[in-house]
């Protein structure tokens, strides 16, 4: 279980707080207005903003001071998820070999495998400039299926992709994750994907990380900021 | 972290190694004599060349930088390109070429006398005037060239539909531009004038034409008298500083800019004008290249029997010119950040000469500091050479660090995984630049070297400039050749070796 105890965060003008907790293998859509923290919220959980008050935990061990790479956590970006310089392969291997070094055939192996589950069979060998903007996608995903860990956290990495490109990936996240049992915490600015994708929805705004509710309580009832944000126009009476 | 470490360790390292020598020679030099008049003779004259050479590359870059502003002619991209060449220029071969147009039986002597009229003679102030102005005029054309081409298009257009004449244009466009550039451009030549070493060397000397750098070599060679040599560094440290301060807020941090190749489109100046910028350019082409041509005429002959002694020479600047780019740019990669630029310029402030004259002082109580002429040479090289490296590689350092930052720490990967996988290989253009210009700075340089070498020691420029001493001038010539062709050889190399295949 991911739990955030009295989680703060304030820089300036903006601040969030967090206290919920969220379980091993479900997953989660993260939405709200733009600049309201959701980007934020995945960074602490990441470990690339320290908070100023509160803990982040992963099954009762507390991990808010411990370094990105050391978290159980796998992130993808909105974008420079892949070093362009460098093979897919290469990519992939990095996050298994993180020292550096020649891969072995070991990791190699499940390298190879990983690019076959996400369907790019044999492009190993292409650096990601070769890549089509969905190969490019399902390659970060390939590499979060090979650090097999069991957060995965992604920030909008498919906003780039059109509609059906992008429910394409959303299927094969889900089914990636399943079959890690991993927790996926998802930020999303479509209402549609949180309903296609997630069982819980973590609703940010007015500096709240609200605790997660049913995905489909929430939108047969939304509260009054999830309604603002939808543009639904609040009937009087 | 890691990495943190490894960049303070590298900056403590050239902090050190510049405080240390000035701290040397503050502690030494301490004991103030009273300045001797030759001293106060070394202080007027570097003071006199440095603001005339500053003076005459800034006037004459004004129409040339206008010309190649407003002109668009077949081998303009080249010259404009060219004028950036100087930077790597060893000094001793810029030298023979202006004494083959310049010297007793050069192209200009020659004519004036087969007209009968009297010879000019290059050795003294106008010499190194004319030496520095070979340097650093191309510098001023770049800035002020840059200065032209950022006043926006929309301006002239506007000013062309308005009809202003020559005259209002300047007024409301390019006077107020070269008020704020050329003070600039003055500023920075005049402190790179200041510490003019190895051209007072060849083309000056003697009671009326000594800089302080240069007095300082001779305090250490012909008197060696280190305290006076330290009081002289100390001197030329405070000229440096209180120049490079003024030079500072002058200059709008333009710096030796890259010269945007690019051709404003205007719909003032045919006639006269047009005559008047193909002169500018001509005359400025002429006298920029008829030395290098001269080097390369004069320098074949003498190729073929290069003695042994030269040959060893050019092993000693090879081996110096690559070990302080190796150095230097070992010192970039930790230092490409904002903190870092700044330690760096530690290099800049000190000039060669003070830093060489500190060293000596620190070492000689425990070795020969003579049988530590090269390392002594290629470790200074390479601190001079740093700002110059970390100015071309810190924006793409940082460019690294903002998009793939997060994505190495998110993979945890290690120091060396992050240098060998994602650094380097992204600054892999900056690098070979930077190197290209380090290994071509060090091949030329005839600074330290001379302060140290004996014989056995000596590198190519100091090989050149002891032939030239000796009266050998084909060989001479024959080895500056050489030297040129080591320096941009490995400049290109470097550079291409940057370019080549480069993994964007």
């Amino acid at each position: 279980m991911l739990r955030l105890d009295g989680l703060s965060v304030t820089e300036g003008d903006f601040s969030l707080t967090a206290d919920l907790a969220l379980n091993a293998g479900e997953r989660v859509a993260v939405i709200g207005p733009s600049g309201a923290g959701k980007s934020t919220l995945l960074d602490v959980i990441a470990g690339f903003r320290a908070p100023q008050a509160g803990r982040v935990s992963w099954r009762g061990q507390d991990m808010t001071t411990t370094v990105p790479g050391k978290r159980p956590v796998a992130m993808l970006f909105q974008d420079n998820n892949l070093f362009p310089h460098l093979s897919v392969a290469r990519n992939l291997g990095l996050a298994l070999q993180p020292g550096g070094g020649a891969i072995t055939a070991v990791n190699s192996q499940r390298v190879t495998d990983a690019l076959a589950r996400v369907g790019l069979d044999g492009l190993g060998a292409r650096r990601p400039g070769a890549l089509s903007g969905g190969q490019q996608s399902r390659a970060a995903l390939a590499r979060a299926l090979v650090q097999d860990r069991p957060v995965m956290l992604l920030d909008e990495p498919f906003a780039a992709l059109g509609p059906a490109l992008k429910s394409e990936m959303l299927d094969l996240v889900a089914e990636v994750a399943d079959s890690l049992g991993a927790l996926v915490m998802l930020v999303t600015h479509d209402p549609a994907d949180a309903r296609r994708f997630a069982q819980r929805v973590v609703l940010v705004s007015d500096g709240v990380a609200a605790a997660p509710v049913p995905t489909s309580d929430l939108f047969a009832d939304p509260p009054a900021a999830l309604r603002a944000y939808l543009g639904q126009v609040t009937r009087p009476g | 972290m890691a990495r943190s470490a490894v960049a303070v360790i590298a900056g403590l390292l050239v902090a050190g190694l510049t405080l240390g020598p000035v701290a040397a020679v503050i502690w030494r030099g301490a004991a103030w004599s009273a300045l001797a008049s030759g001293d106060w003779l070394a202080i007027r004259f570097t003071l006199v060349q440095a603001v005339m050479s500053a003076f005459l590359s800034v006037l004459c870059a004004v129409p040339v930088a206008r010309a190649l502003a407003r002109r668009r002619f077949a081998g303009r991209g080249l010259l404009v390109a060219l004028l950036g060449a100087p930077f790597i220029l060893p000094v001793i071969v810029a030298v023979l070429g202006l004494l083959a147009v310049f010297g007793q039986s050069g192209l200009v002597n020659t004519g004036l006398r087969s007209l009968g009229l009297p010879s000019v003679t290059i050795y003294g102030l106008h010499g190194v005037v004319i030496a520095h102005v070979f340097f650093n005029l191309p510098l001023a054309v770049r800035m002020i060239l840059q200065g032209w081409l950022a006043i926006p298009a929309e301006r002239f257009r506007l000013a062309a539909s308005l009809g202003l004449p020559a005259g209002q244009m300047f007024r409301v466009l390019e006077g107020p531009m070269l008020l704020r550039i050329a003070p600039g451009a003055f500023a920075v030549i005049f402190v790179i004038c200041l510490s003019s070493f190895a051209i007072a060397l060849t083309l000056g000397g003697g009671p009326r034409a000594t800089t302080v750098e240069l007095a300082i070599y001779q305090a250490m060679r012909f008197d060696f008298d280190l305290a006076r040599a330290s009081m002289l560094a100390v001197i030329q440290l405070g000229l440096a500083l209180v120049a490079g301060v003024f030079a500072l807020r002058v200059s709008s941090g333009a710096g030796f800019g890259a010269g945007r190749d690019r051709v404003v489109m205007r719909w003032d100046g045919g006639g006269a004008a047009r005559v008047g910028d193909a002169l500018c350019i001509g005359l400025v082409a002429a006298f920029l290249l008829t030395p290098l041509v001269m080097v390369v005429l004069r320098g074949f002959p003498g190729l073929a029997n290069l003695g042994p002694s030269v040959w060893q020479a050019a092993g000693h600047s090879l081996l110096v010119a690559l070990g302080s780019t190796v150095l230097c740019l070992l010192w970039a990669l930790p230092l490409a950040t904002r903190s870092g630029e700044l330690v760096g310029l530690a290099g800049i402030a000190v000039s060669p000469l003070v830093l060489g004259t500190g060293l000596f002082l620190i070492l000689r109580p425990f070795v020969n500091p003579l049988d530590y002429a090269l390392v002594v040479t290629g470790v200074v090289n390479a601190l001079v050479s740093l700002p110059f490296a970390l100015r071309i590689m810190r924006p793409e350092a940082e460019a690294v660090r903002a998009d793939y930052a997060r994505l190495g720490a998110a993979l945890g990967l290690s120091g060396w995984a992050w240098l060998r996988w994602v650094l380097v290989p992204r600054l892999r253009r900056p690098l070979g630049f930077a190197g290209g210009l380090t290994a071509a700075l060090s091949m030329g340089d005839l600074g330290v070297i001379a302060l140290f070498a004996d014989p056995d020691h000596a590198t190519l420029p100091l090989m050149v400039y002891g032939l030239m001493g000796a009266y050998r001038m084909e060989a001479a010539s024959g080895a500056a050749l050489l030297l040129l062709a080591l320096s941009l050889g490995l400049f290109w190399l470097f550079d291409r070796g940057g370019r080549v295949d480069a993994e964007t």
